[in-house]
């Protein structure tokens, strides 16, 4: 049954640590941040005894789910460390989703959490393994369909540079964001290449950063707080790798397509541009959010470029997108970026989202892609 | 009867001016002597499989049975440089593999060997591969000598071009240059000595093999004779009586350079793109001794015209103005992250794959026709599970389907082109582009393959394939 999630669980309470270089915190300082602003917001002062299973999400965990247990002492119960590349945090709040849904468990607590800084990234990358789809470099995987996107549609490094510029005006009224600097669109354009056409503002810094939700079944989300939001959906698709899909066009990523049917099917949404009111978009290259404007269905194929010389997107836009500054401002450690965008959209619902604040926000999406990019993770989330 | 029944040759885009070498923060302009140098996905087992490929266009690979590769320069000292470029060929596996090296004598070596084993029977069609990429010290006189280059001679008895007639060997112990095992560089003494050791062998071979053949150097119409320069390439020539006007293959010292165990193949290969019916012509090459060839051509020597040869690859070059990017491609200026770092590819991963990554081969499901790379259990269209038969895709020509300029992973001359390619026949394969412009990229530009070192983690060639533009 698509529906058989919909609307039955509650987010009841969430957090988020500062995002950052967050060279003084380890893993559990910034788990205890997060996972502790979400039970004073669930209203739990024993979280011990009342969280009954953990999901977490990290791609470089270094002690895997142990990580999260030994951090909040939660014993005695399921722990689960949950990976599915930039799609992490939003599994495994999928799984946490599930696992109340299905009745087995009333509260149970979502952790996304990665530390990538603490690998260092001033050398070339991880260890050369093989021989084959090098080099890797993220930025030229989610360039591949730059060029013949931008000869398809007639679209360029400009409306690339909008995206930042848009993201990183939103970063700077978000207090948990990594970066807080307006940007135009010439510092752009000026700065270094990375990997064509993305300079180093088309790239999402990695950074560290925890976040968290609290979830319980709707029945039972009046006993935490008066302003619940639902999970109207949550979808993961998986596509084939677009370097060896003999299908692939270069002019659209098939992760987010796949999911967004999910989503929308789960959710009964038949119109995405008119029935989403703010959404947070994966960003990790500006690139990435142009196209997922139309693979999420904002818009028609090859018209992102209208919408973001109009200002659609804009926090004052009809359909705000990246509202906190997305991984531009706030950097992706990877597991806990869905997990953030859920914080994001969370506040959001409850008009709590201050300057950044969507005016009569009911139904949030989040969505995460990664890989090469072949997973991709939605939620939506709406009031009652 | 054995003889040669195609060639080819291979001669890396790159050319370095002398006068880069030569530095003094003089301006470095184009248009001086120079020489060739491999890229920095280059090395003597690239190089010879390109010369290979070239050689073997048109002829079907199968029927190669013996792969000889003559080298100074070949990376390993134990694993077989012949197997690897029989691999990346995608020849068949009872073949018969050797390598020859230690000298600059291992081209003609082979190519002896190869005459005799094709005249004994014991082989049909052998291919010698001759390859070099000899370092002399940075700004030394032999760095300015020295070149990089391949050769390929297919030796057979069926579809002679050119026939051998005779050959002659001479041997001598001598130490004029030399390289050891713990040696990057190789060492040379005095100038006068070489030339003199160098004459003195010569003039033995080719007098040994004139006697034998009862011949006169009027006799011979071409001839493709290793030198350690142009003065004493001329001079060792000229007493021989040989007329350096008429008939000596230019060495072409300022345009390709001594390209080692290759150069007098790459210098024979050059004369015998030229060659018409009827004539004779001799080979000889000198190290440790000198060793001489008798060959006669054919009316099928005409066909050979559209091999891909010494002129072709001298027509393609890209000038090299920057020395130190040199350096940095032989790994001879000191990086803060050296390439030869890391564990490296593990053995089984390159066993398991070297269909896909040494012969560059793909798969096609035999329910729906779709090409794929890398190996599936299970097509990515039809779903049918271990219905694929395997496919070579080396040789096919591809078009650039998207690209990126990446200068953000480590490149010794960034940025490294990486391409979407979709080959002839649709299959997906994403590949660096080598020898290629960032400005002469765009969508559907049209592309051929080649064998080249893809990283040297774990201080080990690691070798895929890579893209260039169609020339």
């Amino acid at each position: 049954m698509k529906d058989a999630i919909r609307d039955k669980v509650a987010i009841v309470g969430a957090g988020c640590s500062q995002f950052g270089e967050n060279w003084d915190k380890a893993p559990e300082d910034m788990i205890v941040e997060a996972a502790y602003e979400a039970y004073e917001d669930a209203g739990i002062d024993d979280p011990q005894a009342r969280i009954e299973a953990v999901f977490c999400g990290a791609l470089y965990p270094s002690r895997g789910s142990a990580e999260v247990a030994e951090s909040l002492k939660l014993f005695d119960r399921p722990v689960s460390l949950v990976q599915n590349y930039c799609a992490t945090g939003t599994d495994a709040f999928r799984y946490g989703v599930f696992s109340v849904a299905c009745g087995l468990y009333d509260t149970v607590l979502v952790v996304g959490f990665d530390k990538p800084k603490d690998r260092g990234v001033s050398g070339p990358s991880a260890a050369q393994t093989g021989v084959r789809g090098l080099p890797m470099t993220p930025a030229g995987w989610f360039s591949l369909c730059a060029a013949r996107y931008f000869e398809t549609f007639g679209a360029g490094r400009e409306d690339l540079a909008r995206i930042a510029v848009k993201n990183h005006h939103n970063g700077t009224l978000a207090p948990k964001s990594m970066l807080k600097r307006e940007i135009t669109v010439d510092d752009v354009l000026k700065a270094r290449i990375i990997s064509w056409p993305f300079g180093l503002y088309d790239c999402a810094a990695q950074s560290d950063g925890a976040a968290a939700a609290i979830l319980t079944r709707r029945e039972l989300a009046g006993s935490f707080r008066d302003d619940p939001v639902l999970v109207r959906a949550v979808s993961i698709a998986l596509a084939p790798n677009p370097q060896s899909d003999p299908d692939f066009d270069f002019l659209r990523w098939k992760p987010t397509i796949y999911a967004a049917r999910q989503a929308y099917e789960q959710a009964g949404i038949s119109k995405p541009f008119e029935e989403i009111d703010v959404a947070q978009v994966h960003d990790c290259f500006t690139l990435t959010e142009l196209l997922s404007y139309e693979d999420l269905g904002f818009c028609e194929k090859g018209s992102a470029k209208e919408h973001i010389a109009s200002g659609t997107f804009e926090l004052k836009g009809e359909l705000p997108v990246n509202t906190d500054g997305g991984l531009k401002t706030f950097g992706h450690p990877t597991g806990a970026t869905g997990v953030r965008m859920i914080y994001e959209n969370y506040k959001q619902l409850q008009g709590k989202a201050d300057q950044r604040q969507v005016e009569g926000a009911t139904v949030a999406l989040s969505h995460n892609i990664g890989g090469a990019p072949q997973a991709c993770g939605i939620a939506i989330l709406a009031t009652p | 009867m054995a003889g040669i029944a195609s060639f080819a040759a291979y001669i890396p885009r790159w050319r370095l001016p002398l006068a880069a070498i030569a530095g003094g923060g003089r301006e470095v302009r184009e248009g001086g002597p120079e020489k060739a140098v491999a890229y920095f996905d280059e090395d003597s087992a690239t190089m010879a499989v390109a010369a290979a490929v070239n050689c073997l266009a048109g002829f079907d690979r199968a029927r190669v049975d013996g792969l000889l590769f003559a080298s100074t320069t070949y990376p390993y000292k134990e694993k077989q440089g012949a197997s690897l470029i029989a691999k990346a060929l995608d020849l068949r596996r009872d073949l018969w593999t050797a390598d020859l090296g230690g000298s600059l004598r291992a081209g003609t070596g082979a190519l002896r060997a190869a005459l005799d084993a094709v005249r004994a029977g014991s082989a049909a069609n052998v291919l010698v591969v001759a390859s070099d990429c000899r370092l002399g010290a940075p700004r030394s006189a032999l760095e300015r000598n020295f070149a990089d280059g391949a050769a390929a001679l297919l030796v057979s008895g069926e579809d002679v071009a050119a026939e051998a007639q005779a050959s002659h060997a001479i041997s001598d112990e001598v130490i004029d240059l030399w390289r050891t095992d713990d040696d990057p560089f190789v060492h040379s003494w005095e100038d006068r000595f070489v030339v003199e050791r160098y004459q003195e062998s010569l003039a033995q071979a080719v007098r040994g093999l004139l006697e034998k053949t009862g011949s006169r150097p009027a006799d011979f119409a071409r001839c493709a004779v290793y030198a350690p320069d142009a003065r004493s390439h001329k001079r060792a020539l000229g007493s021989l009586g040989f007329d350096p006007a008429s008939g000596v293959q230019d060495a072409l010292f300022g345009r390709l350079g001594n390209a080692g165990a290759a150069f007098s193949l790459l210098l024979f290969a050059a004369a015998l793109e030229e060659a018409s019916p009827g004539e004779r012509l001799l080979l000889a090459s000198y190290g440790d001794g000198a060793d001489a060839f008798a060959f006669e051509t054919g009316e099928r020597i005409l066909k050979l015209r559209d091999k891909r040869g010494v002129k072709w690859h001298l027509a393609r070059r890209k000038p090299l103005l920057d020395y130190d990017k040199y350096l940095r491609t032989r790994n001879l200026q000191a990086t803060e992250f050296d390439r030869r770092e890391g564990g490296g590819v593990s053995a089984t991963v390159h066993f398991r794959d070297r269909d896909e990554d040494v012969s560059f081969r793909g798969h096609r499901c035999r329910r729906c026709g779709t090409l794929q790379f890398p190996y599936q259990r299970v097509c990515y269209r039809c779903f049918a599970k271990d219905e694929f038969e395997s496919v070579r895709l080396s040789d096919r020509t591809g078009k650039v389907m998207s690209y990126t300029f990446d200068y953000f992973a480590g490149s010794p001359d960034p940025p490294l082109i990486v391409s979407m390619i979709e080959t002839e026949g649709g299959c997906r394969v994403q590949l660096q582009m080598t020898d290629a412009d960032p400005k002469e990229v765009k969508l559907d530009l049209p592309v051929e393959f080649a064998f080249r070192k893809i990283h040297e983690a774990g201080g080990t060639p690691n070798y895929f394939w890579k893209c260039t533009p169609v020339r």
